[in-house]
């Protein structure tokens, strides 16, 4: 075998903190061959971003990294900084998670690029700029030579992404870095980046490090996998034996925590009760023809315009009781505006909410709020969404008290308990504030919360998204459990179809405020029928190496457009589009192709 | 069956037992507080400044307004130096003013006053800034606009034009001291409080509380005004010297305490006039200020401390 181009040899990286030394990685040993791409997966906190900061010399003042890294047999740890800086950014490159805050605000793409190349190699203005061109048309930027002019804030977050990319790979790197390069993005974003590091890897045979939470990522990519967990590696092997015949028990876990889109029931998870057992024919919710405009001032001074930006532009659906419907959709796409103003926490423009026979459209200050009691929401980051000086028994009390206000002091405090203990908290954990709880356990007050009135319908916002693999599935099934309990109605948002999947009995896929696409979920991924609902399950990587190889990656072939353009809609539709931003579109209708299953109006593909 | 039900009613009785009431961020407020030694030392030096400024006619056997014209000016016994022109003798500890007064019970009755004016003028400007400030934040909108510019129009008033016209038309009084300064110092308070809350509107938690069918003002109240506590100690401990700064000021204008009544900022500033023949004129208004303002500062530091549930 060829000499590695970096090893990795008996590594750690250490942390003072004020209480006592953290061991972050502890003795890490292995190989980086010519190449090749080799995944990292670990969960939040298992060391795997320190292990190559470390490697780096990219750590905080007051860590340190011990044993030996030598790239192409040249020791880096201990290299003086300047001589770090050679290898550094020019032979072995990174790339971070969130493209906007790894780029200078304030220099244009082209300025930073070629400060990058300029710094390492000593090529003339004129070349440099071409040799950037050629990064850019590679990464496929359209309209590179425009691009390099924009500063990243104009850029959406998978060019920025794939700008980042460009930077990294534009002197010709032997070894790529890749931390988390798409946590951030959108499904179908995060396949074409996917696509591009693939092409880079065969075009330019740079080797790639992926580190991921994400199994399905690496299926798709790794050559080899190391399996990380509080530091070290569990588990490391070539790909297909890690995924097919893993050894350590938490890979296994990891594996089994994946939610599947091609596998909804699994065993040893909490299984979604079909509609039929449930019986309840009775329709709880009727959204008739909802819009959500929100008025933007485009042009500046003098003469400015407003345009409305059509956040929800017409959705009808309906909900039965104990039903979950699952809305899926790339960021923008109204899915959280929607529930909102279901709920009537943000003003509906048009449209109609019937709730179990009332139309809410009249109500107003008390009235709205003592029908808080039938509607409650999760929501996506259990921190944010928790008051930092209530304990939680006080946030989780917080709906009884005002919504029941007949109840006692003890009463409450029973109620509480009894909840805490339902949602798998300590119910001694009463006085705690939600600092002192990891996100999976403040995830269960901001369920408990929700549940503590027995509300008739749950709003989930990307409640799971921001969770690690292991807890995601733990909370998963305990909303399917306590679905099953209290037989509340859901709405579950996520852009995660795979969750999704597991979670809901129908399917309704937004496209800039408009429903593409609503079934039962079945046949929403096995019959897909609209070209947008087929390119977003296309995109979801699964965690099975043999599928992602053989899959043919059906990318879209632009981004999301701008919503405030009129044809943004019709972006499946062109036959009937009307080449105006201004004018107003033709609106895809909803067409019932069988028994429950709707598509939008298309172009045949 | 009965046994294992007697288990579990068992061990709530014994979870009730050990964690009787769910706590507030009060009740933990106040028991961290307690427990930082520098604000609890504060609090008792305050207090005991507090209850002798309250009490002094009872023990001392001289009043504020007695002239003793044979030792106008003089040294306390203990003062060091035989320069002194003279010595007061008796119990006058602190030495004598410039009329021949006790500075003792001078100092103490000037503590009435400053402290008077500190709390109260700092109480009514945080009960008006935090609320006027919340309200605007959080409704936002027109409201919002209407109020900050009313605002605005306070600011461009000179403070001391200000003053003069209230003393003009309500006649001298010393409640009315109160009212103007207090007047002038929420308006800084209200625009902190404002932008505060501008950030914390955003924040997830008062969503997920307006769906827990939380209203305006209690989302006000429990929400946004516990979370905006922070800045508004350390603004409020700054506040308390300026408006006993700004009394003073006052006073030497002839706005504000008319002699023989007095106050710390008054003392100072005869002081300083005789600082060279009588340094303790100076000396002992200024300690007692000094140590005031620093108790200020480390309650207002254990304060925000205490109020924020990281830090326990």
């Amino acid at each position: 075998m060829a000499e590695p181009i970096l090893q990795i040899r008996d590594f750690n990286v250490l942390f003072d903190t004020h209480d006592s030394e953290v061991h972050a990685v502890k003795n890490l040993n292995f190989d980086i061959g010519e190449g090749e791409c080799v995944g990292i997966v670990g969960e939040s906190g298992s060391g795997k971003s320190q292990l190559f900061l470390g490697a780096l010399g990219l750590l905080t003042s007051n860590g340190r990294a011990t044993g030996s890294v030598k790239y192409r047999g040249r020791e880096l740890l201990g290299l003086p900084e300047r001589s770090l800086n050679k290898v550094r950014g020019s032979k072995i490159t990174m790339i971070f998670q969130d493209p906007l805050t790894a780029l200078t605000p304030h220099m244009t793409i082209g300025a930073q690029m070629m400060e990058a190349l300029r710094t390492h190699q000593h090529v003339p203005r004129a070349e440099a700029e071409k040799r950037c061109l050629e990064i850019l048309d590679l990464v496929r930027i359209p309209e590179a030579r425009n691009r390099m002019g924009q500063y990243p804030h104009e850029l959406s977050g998978g060019m920025r992404q794939r700008v980042m990319i460009a930077m990294a790979t534009v002197c010709g790197p032997d070894l790529l870095i890749a931390d988390e390069p798409t946590t951030a993005l959108d499904v179908t974003v995060q396949a074409q980046i996917l696509e591009i590091m693939r092409d880079l890897k065969k075009e330019l045979k740079t080797a790639i490090v992926l580190i991921s939470h994400d199994m399905g990522v690496i299926a798709g990519m790794a050559d080899k996998v190391q399996v990380m967990r509080l530091g070290e590696v569990v588990e490391g092997g070539s790909t297909d034996e890690v995924f097919y015949a893993p050894k350590h028990d938490y890979t296994k876990a990891l594996l089994d925590a994946m939610p599947r889109i091609d596998r909804p029931m699994r065993k040893g998870h909490a299984i979604l009760q079909p509609l039929s057992t449930i019986g309840a024919e009775k329709r709880l919710l009727d959204v008739e023809d909802l819009k959500v405009y929100f008025p933007i001032k485009t042009g500046g001074f003098p003469v400015s315009k407003v345009k409305p930006l059509r956040a929800v532009d017409g959705v009808s659906f309906s909900l039965r009781q104990g039903e979950t419907l699952g809305i899926v959709g790339e960021s923008g796409c109204g899915k959280s505006t929607l529930a909102r103003a279901v709920m009537k926490l943000i003003e509906k423009t048009d449209g109609a909410v019937v709730w179990s026979g009332r139309d809410l459209s009249d109500l107003h200050g008390p009235d709205v709020r003592k029908l808080r009691k039938e509607f409650q929401i999760v929501f996506q980051d259990p921190l944010a969404s928790l008051d930092p000086r209530m304990t939680i028994g006080e946030s989780i009390a917080e709906p009884l008290v005002t919504l029941r206000p007949e109840l006692t002091r003890t009463q409450v405090q029973d109620e509480v308990r009894a909840m805490m203990k339902r949602v798998g908290l300590e119910p001694g954990w009463i006085n705690r504030y939600p600092h002192e709880f990891s996100g999976g356990q403040n995830q269960r007050v901001g369920i408990a919360r929700a549940m503590i009135v027995k509300p008739k319908l749950i709003v989930c916002d990307e409640a799971v998204s921001a969770l690690d693999v292991s807890i995601q599935s733990q909370i998963v099934d305990l909303i399917l459990n306590l679905q099953s309990e209290f037989g509340m109605s859901m709405i579950f948002i996520s852009h995660d179809l795979s969750v999704v999947r597991q979670v809901a009995h129908r399917v309704m896929v937004l496209y800039l405020g408009r429903i593409v696409e609503l079934a039962d979920r079945n046949s929403i991924y096995e019959d897909p029928r609209h070209p947008y609902t087929r390119a977003l399950i296309a995109a979801v990587p699964v965690p099975d190496p043999k599928a992602e190889r053989g899959k043919q990656h059906v990318t879209l072939a632009s981004e999301l457009p701008s919503p405030l353009d009129s044809r943004a809609q019709l972006s499946f539709l062109k036959s009937r589009m009307i080449d105006n931003p201004d004018a107003e579109q033709y609106r895809p209708k909803l067409v019932e192709v069988a028994t429950g299953h709707y598509v939008a109006e298309h172009d045949p593909a | 069956m009965s046994a294992p039900g007697l288990t579990t009613r068992n061990t709530e009785t014994i979870e009730r037992a050990l964690d009787i009431e769910g706590r507030s961020l009060w009740t933990d407020a106040r028991r961290r507080l307690v427990r930082n030694k520098a604000a609890l030392t504060s609090i008792i030096v305050l207090s005991i400044i507090a209850l002798m400024a309250a009490f002094v006619p009872f023990f001392w056997p001289y009043g504020y307004a007695d002239i003793d014209y044979a030792n106008i000016a003089c040294a306390p016994d203990w003062w060091p130096g035989t320069d002194a022109a003279c010595r007061a003798g008796g119990y006058h500890i602190f030495g004598m003013d410039q009329n021949g007064r006790d500075l003792f019970v001078r100092v103490l009755y000037g503590a009435r006053v400053s402290l008077a004016v500190g709390f109260v003028a700092t109480l009514v400007s945080l009960l008006i800034g935090v609320t006027y400030g919340a309200i605007a934040g959080f409704v936002g909108g027109r409201l919002d606009e209407l109020m900050m510019r009313f605002v605005d129009v306070l600011y461009s008033l000179p403070f001391i034009f200000f003053v003069i016209i209230l003393m003009v038309v309500f006649n001298q009084n010393f409640f009315l001291l109160f009212v103007a300064i207090g007047a002038v110092e929420w308006l800084t308070m209200a625009r902190i409080v404002r932008g505060q809350t501008l950030s914390i509107k955003q924040k997830e938690f008062i969503e997920a509380a307006r769906a827990a069918g939380v209203g305006t003002f209690a989302n006000i109240r429990h929400h946004v005004i516990p979370n905006v506590l922070g800045p508004v100690v350390v603004y409020v401990t700054l506040t308390i010297p300026t408006v006993i700064l700004a009394e003073s000021f006052l006073s030497f204008l002839g706005l504000g305490i008319q002699d023989p009544l007095t106050s710390w900022g008054v003392l100072i500033a005869d002081g300083k006039d005789h600082m060279e023949t009588a340094p303790w004129m100076l000396v002992f208004p200024a300690l007692f200020m000094a140590v005031t303002l620093f108790c200020f500062n480390f309650i207002g530091d254990g304060l925000r401390d205490a109020l924020d549930p990281k830090d326990r």
